[in-house]
């Protein structure tokens, strides 16, 4: 047990899949001029990250690994990612559409998220099991979504300041984003 | 949209210059530009699966269904990603080890995908070349200078070659993540000002 709340541990703080590793920076800066869509892709992350994880884990396991085929594993990765975010997307829309509605123009996006391709892969090169590959997949995603709702929280201040004109928009968002980065490099030392 | 060979190249130089002007892909940007050799490297190996997957998917633009054109362009992308994966791992293996798992990532780099969606799958063979070339180049330069600011500032380092002596004490956090994010908006900075005279 305490093996995984290491690992939760790590994957949450000390290796943060954004703030630590610079994975999914796009949907980052994206999706954070506001609470709202940041909470949204927050949890479309974790849904699919989660769900990405298992199967892109059993994949390998399963198909890639026994038939020598690891090489595929690029090309195989990225077609399983982007079908279950289509599939994600359709059986929301048929059996939950108030979540549907909620996550609504993320689900999409998830499929270039280089932050869920990325724990995926860190999973299989890690040689994680199973069960640490659902912990870390979960945690990675947690981790995203709370430096994403924490940035969100410091951006919607940043938009009231009188910002220089150079500076504006994208530019002091990556400051920030720098500053926000700088806070988690804390806990570095840690694990 | 009838411009000249070469306007389509340089327009990947300044006008559309990734990732400045269009704030695409950024987490390769972010994450190996910790030494101009790094970023440039990634920058090249970029440049390669652009070029080629703008060359193909021009080739198919009209035998590739309208409906799944999208799922039939990350299948050629990540085709090539292979390809380039293999190609560094035989050539370049040092770099391969620390460029590492963003090489694969390459397939989710937004500006391939989004070439492809908005230019390729329109424009002709030559056209769509000269496209990924200058894009690709412009890529290539942005993580060059990228590299150098934070090799130069965190490291006091420029391709290895100790720039200011012994004395210098260098700001170690620009070599790490939150460097990254910095840099890039100081230099974001620099550039609206530069563009807005």
């Amino acid at each position: 047990m305490t093996e995984y709340i290491m690992l939760a541990i790590s994957c949450i703080f000390v290796n943060n899949i954004m703030l630590a590793q610079n994975l999914g920076a796009c949907p980052f800066l994206g999706t954070s001029k506001s609470m709202d869509t940041a909470v949204g892709m927050s949890m479309a992350v974790i849904f699919v990250l989660v769900m990405a994880g298992i199967t892109t884990w059993t994949v390998e396991a399963a198909i890639l690994k026994p038939l020598d085929l690891q090489f595929l594993r690029t090309v195989a990765f990225i077609l399983i990612i982007a079908s279950l975010v289509q599939f994600v997307e359709m059986f929301l829309k048929k059996s939950m559409p108030s979540l549907y509605a909620g996550l609504g123009i993320f689900l999409p996006l998830i499929t270039t998220n280089c932050a869920v391709m990325g724990a995926c892969l860190i999973n299989i090169n890690k040689e994680y099991s199973f069960m640490q590959a659902l912990v870390s997949s979960f945690c990675y995603a947690v981790g995203f979504g709370l430096a994403l709702v924490l940035f969100a929280g410091v951006r919607e201040r940043v938009i009231m300041a009188r910002v220089p004109k150079p500076l504006q928009d994208t530019s002091i968002g990556l400051i920030t984003a720098g500053f926000v980065a700088l806070a988690f490099f804390g806990f570095k030392g840690m694990g | 949209m009838a411009k000249s060979l070469t306007q389509e190249f340089v327009k990947g130089l300044w006008e559309e210059l990734p990732p400045f002007r269009l704030v695409l892909g950024l987490c390769p940007v972010l994450a190996v530009t910790t030494t101009a050799k790094n970023g440039i490297g990634m920058g090249i190996a970029t440049t390669f699966v652009l070029l080629c997957s703008n060359m193909l998917i021009s080739l198919l633009r009209n035998i590739i269904p309208q409906k799944i054109r999208i799922a039939c362009f990350i299948t050629i992308i990540a085709t090539f990603v292979t390809v380039v994966e293999f190609l560094m791992k035989a050539y370049t293996y040092p770099l391969y080890l620390t460029l590492g798992i963003f090489i694969p990532l390459i397939v989710v780099n937004c500006i391939v995908l989004g070439r492809a969606e908005a230019f390729a799958c329109k424009n002709g063979v030559a056209h769509s070349l000269a496209d990924g070339l200058g894009i690709g180049l412009g890529f290539t330069l942005s993580l060059g200078v990228l590299g150098s600011f934070r090799e130069v500032l965190g490291a006091g380092t420029f391709f290895g070659h100790s720039v200011f002596g012994a004395a210098f004490q260098p700001f170690t956090f620009m070599v790490e993540a939150p460097g990254a994010f910095i840099g890039l908006g100081i230099l974001l900075c620099l550039m609206n000002i530069v563009s807005s005279k």
